[in-house]
């Protein structure tokens, strides 16, 4: 065997192969690669975001005001404190994930092994609270009409409190009429009933005397316009024309229906991140048991898988500023 | 061992003995900007709500502290900090000259249709 090349002669030059540019192993160079094009791509979503909202300043609803909801906490104002957890959540599941880098460094497995259990369980439980969040959004809570114009009003008492629709209006029976067309699909097209109609939504406000209606425009102080008794009733009877109850992307009971399509679409793609994330990371940790990176003396691939999820908590690092505090 | 980790954050002030425990001090810190986000978030205080190039001081406040947490997650759980300088700067420069250029762009547009809007004789209020 003394006649087997084992030298190329070119161990040393720069350009001999083998060296690694800027000290980082290609898989990691390539990590961080695609974490600036996936960063740019997620700021392009964000400015976005920014210029729609630029674009209805004066009427882009309160986020304090939407997202108030606590598992378990019914009917409670509590704004904010549910992402906050998120937040926590997601951050913990990083520190986690750093933590079994560190062990990966040290060769210890079953440290590892712990850690990437652990963080899986973090991006477990983030995912299902984004999943609750969404449904509560779709669900809504109070319920608003829908102008000829394509704006919200919401409706609130004398003291300014949000009132719910089922609160002042009674539903008249409705027949859900299915239109029969010619190739019997008409059912397919004709979408969910409201429970209210507009008719219905005009008789609950002339009944009850304490119910204003709310624009969505803000006034000097960044508060939505209330309007007096008289203006309330003359601007449902004249300009409404849908009952809003949650919202989806055609139409949204807390303001613009662009505020829910941003929404669904940010949060759903940081979701489907992180869902990705927990995939690969359910994979590495199963490389992990199997002892496929003790044989290899190196845990570089968690390093890797580590860089990504910490990338994920970054990007939900921006998306709850600009979507829950701004 | 191959993997030294620069055990320092805030410009040397606090200096920790391990990275592990680096990694801790670092979680604390992030939480506490959290809480503080939080907190501004819930009760807006008054003081804050003053304009400043075209936005809420409030508003600047929470973009300040969400590139401070940013520059942390990066440097610290990323191990950016250990990474060479060219590497860094080919990472942060190109993202955030992108970014920027961008933003302003799409704000500035945004503002402009708002004017058109709020001054001119389009409505969408009807």
């Amino acid at each position: 065997m003394s006649t087997t090349v084992v030298t190329s002669g070119t161990e040393g030059k720069t350009w001999g192969g083998g060296s690694k540019p800027l000290h980082a192993s290609y898989g990691k160079l390539m990590m961080w690669f695609f974490i600036v094009s996936d960063a740019l791509t997620f700021s392009a979503f964000l400015a976005a975001y920014g210029f729609s909202r630029f674009k209805f300043i004066d009427a882009w609803p309160i986020a304090d005001e939407v997202f108030t909801h606590v598992p378990f906490l019914h009917g409670q104002d509590l704004p904010m404190i549910y992402v906050a957890f998120m937040t926590f959540i997601l951050i913990m599941s990083s520190v986690t994930m750093v933590l079994a880098v560190d062990a990966g460094h040290h060769l210890k497995k079953s440290k590892v092994t712990l850690y990437m259990f652990l963080t899986i369980i973090g991006g477990l439980i983030f995912v299902g609270s984004q999943a609750w969040e969404w449904s509560t959004f779709i669900k809504g809570s109070y319920g608003a009409v829908q102008t000829k114009g394509g704006n919200i009003l919401q409706f609130v008492d004398t003291d300014g409190h949000r009132v719910a629709l089922s609160d002042f209006v009674v539903a008249t029976p409705v027949e859900n009429v299915r239109r029969e067309d010619v190739n019997g699909l008409a059912s397919v097209s004709q979408g969910t009933t409201p429970t209210y109609t507009i008719e219905n939504v005009i008789h609950g406000l002339e009944a009850h005397d304490n119910i204003l209606v709310r624009t969505q425009f803000l006034n000097e102080h960044g508060h939505p316009t209330v309007l007096s008794r008289e203006e309330s009733l003359s601007k449902v009877k004249s300009e409404a024309k849908h009952v809003v109850e949650g919202a989806n992307l055609h139409v949204n009971e807390y303001g613009p229906p662009l505020f829910a399509d941003f929404f669904f679409f940010i949060t759903g793609f940081h979701g489907f991140h992180v869902f990705s994330g927990v995939v690969i990371n359910i994979i590495i940790f199963f490389n992990v048991i199997l002892g496929t990176y003790e044989k290899r003396k190196s845990y570089e691939m968690v390093e890797k898988v580590g860089l990504y999820w910490h990338f994920v908590d970054l990007v939900w690092v921006f998306v709850f500023t600009f979507f829950y505090l701004v | 061992m191959a993997h030294e980790h620069k055990l320092e954050i805030f410009r040397g002030l606090i200096k920790f003995k391990s990275n592990t425990q680096k990694i801790w001090g670092v979680l604390v810190f992030l939480s506490l900007v959290t809480t503080v986000e939080v907190i501004l978030g819930i009760y807006k205080p008054e003081s804050m709500m003053g304009h400043f190039l075209g936005m809420k001081l409030l508003n600047w406040v929470f973009i300040i502290l969400t590139l401070v947490k940013a520059y942390y997650i990066t440097w610290d759980f990323m191990h950016m900090r250990d990474e060479t300088s060219s590497l860094k700067r080919m990472v942060v420069w190109t993202a955030i000259f992108l970014i920027l250029y961008l933003v302003f762009i799409l704000l500035q547009e945004g503002g402009y249709i708002f004017d058109v809007y709020d001054k001119g004789y389009l409505k969408r209020d009807f």
